[in-house]
């Protein structure tokens, strides 16, 4: 029993392994979503600014908006990239479970998302002039569960349109509607991390609430990973 | 049986329509508020009650296709999500009519609004994915059915946490005499009319898989190129 647990651990980390040296090796993905990242912010900003001054509470929006499109560009370029090269077959004939290369490639995908955000909270904290790193240490919790979120559902969908013509299109069709609890969850409590003094029950609420919207999902995504992927 | 039932649905609605737009302009009084806007209230609360049978219809057959891999579940699914739309077309645009009367807005970003939008936006997504998803749409849509129903929950729970104009559900039990009646034949209307789209829609799934089913032994006979 142990050893079967062993192996599955095993297999988890040799995957995202993977996908990290190959990442590391193009940087594609990371830097694809860090430029559209700020191209995103930039275009918000435009739309956003009034005489020199931008509307109020607009920064934290602007933050997830931000991450939930660069998540989308690196959950299809993630898996684009193993349908290009014909190794997502390899990866389903091979005898890691299901559940592992679902989990691999959420850790990795998480880990791309995270990564961005080094660049993007700051640039949003100097170009809307706003606290955001007043409370690094919750700010962290909170960005690190809506990516997960994201990561998760995103992670699923990719998988089950891998094949499909028009998955470009589709992949944000599908997603965005069931995230939006999470995406509700994730500006609120960000919101709430603005505001001094910090209202620590509706920051508590929320980031509750970003948990039971992880676990409920990552559950029903490993479960169905299996169900939903088959070739 | 089923054409009987069929016709029997067809019969209903036909008589169903116009009685009940007689009982709500005829016969259900004024309501002292809202005045002859209540009026719409006849058709906005059933086609909730449809929407929300379809999209439970919806998320059943996606769950038992999974599970099962019945192709008829398949089609109990999509039937709900076409239908789940439709109603909630209805829905929305309704409430949006006594929104404007009621609040002197099309539209507010209450809870029960929002929610409905969100979990209606969902549906609408099912039935995209089902045209445009190419082969695999059919798992793809039942997962994103799956997804949607876990959903529904939390995006009552994070809508909730905004302030709520619509009218409780204590409405439905306030209603008194001919209103009540009223309103409880239509919602008996919407039923019929739910069932009969409900079983036209899985007739004509069927023939059409059926279709294809020929279409294929023919193709293997070569009797059509």
């Amino acid at each position: 029993m142990n050893k079967l647990f062993n192996n599955r651990v095993r297999h988890v980390l040799e995957l995202i392994a993977k996908d990290l040296r190959i990442e590391f090796r193009h940087r594609e993905v990371l830097y694809t979503m860090v430029f559209f990242s700020v191209v995103v912010v930039l275009v918000f900003s435009f739309a956003f600014v009034r005489e020199g001054h931008a509307i109020d509470n607009v920064a934290v929006g602007i933050l997830w908006i931000a991450i939930l499109f660069s998540g989308t560009i690196g959950i299809s370029r993630t898996f684009d990239r193993e349908r290009q090269y014909g190794t997502m077959r390899a990866l389903l004939l091979s005898p890691a479970l299901r559940s592992a290369i679902f989990i691999s490639k959420m850790v990795s995908i998480t880990l791309f998302m995270l990564l961005t955000q080094i660049v993007v909270i700051p640039l949003i904290a100097f170009l809307f002039d706003v606290p955001l790193l007043n409370h690094l240490g919750y700010l962290l919790l909170v960005i690190f569960l809506g990516i997960l979120g994201i990561a998760t559902v995103g992670t699923v969908f990719a998988a089950m349109m891998l094949f499909s013509p028009s998955r470009e299109v589709l992949l944000p069709v599908v997603l965005y509607p069931v995230l939006i609890p999470l995406f509700i969850g994730a500006t609120k409590a960000t919101d709430t991390l603005l505001r001094n003094p910090l209202d620590i029950p509706v920051l508590y609420f929320w980031l509750k609430f970003l948990c039971v919207f992880n676990i409920v999902f990552l559950l029903i995504a490993v479960w169905s990973f299996e169900e939903l992927v088959l070739e | 049986m089923r054409k009987i039932i069929v016709f029997l649905l067809i019969g209903l609605c036909s008589v169903g329509f116009p009685t009940t737009l007689y009982l709500i302009f005829y016969k259900a009084p004024l309501q002292d508020v809202l005045y002859f806007n209540q009026k719409i209230f006849y058709y906005h609360v059933p086609s909730a009650f449809m929407m929300f049978v379809a999209i439970f219809a919806c998320g059943i057959g996606s769950v038992l296709y999974l599970w099962k891999r019945n192709p008829r579940y398949d089609f109990w699914a999509q039937t709900g999500a076409e239908l789940a739309v439709l109603f909630g077309a209805i829905v929305l645009m309704t409430g949006s009519i006594w929104g404007k009367a009621a609040w002197d807005v099309w539209w507010q970003w209450d809870a029960r609004l929002t929610s409905s939008l969100l979990v209606w936006v969902i549906m609408v997504a099912y039935v995209f994915v089902r045209h445009y998803g190419g082969i695999g749409a059919d798992r793809l849509s039942a997962g994103l059915a799956i997804f949607g129903m876990i959903d529904v929950p939390l995006i009552y729970v994070s809508v909730n946490i905004w302030r709520t104009i619509h009218p409780q559900t204590s409405v439905v039990p306030q209603l008194e005499g001919m209103m009540k009646v009223t309103f409880w034949i239509s919602v008996l209307l919407f039923c019929a009319f739910f069932s009969l789209l409900f079983a036209l829609t899985m007739a004509q799934r069927k023939a059409m898989a059926q279709m294809d089913v020929i279409r294929e032994s023919a193709l293997d006979l070569g009797v059509i190129e």
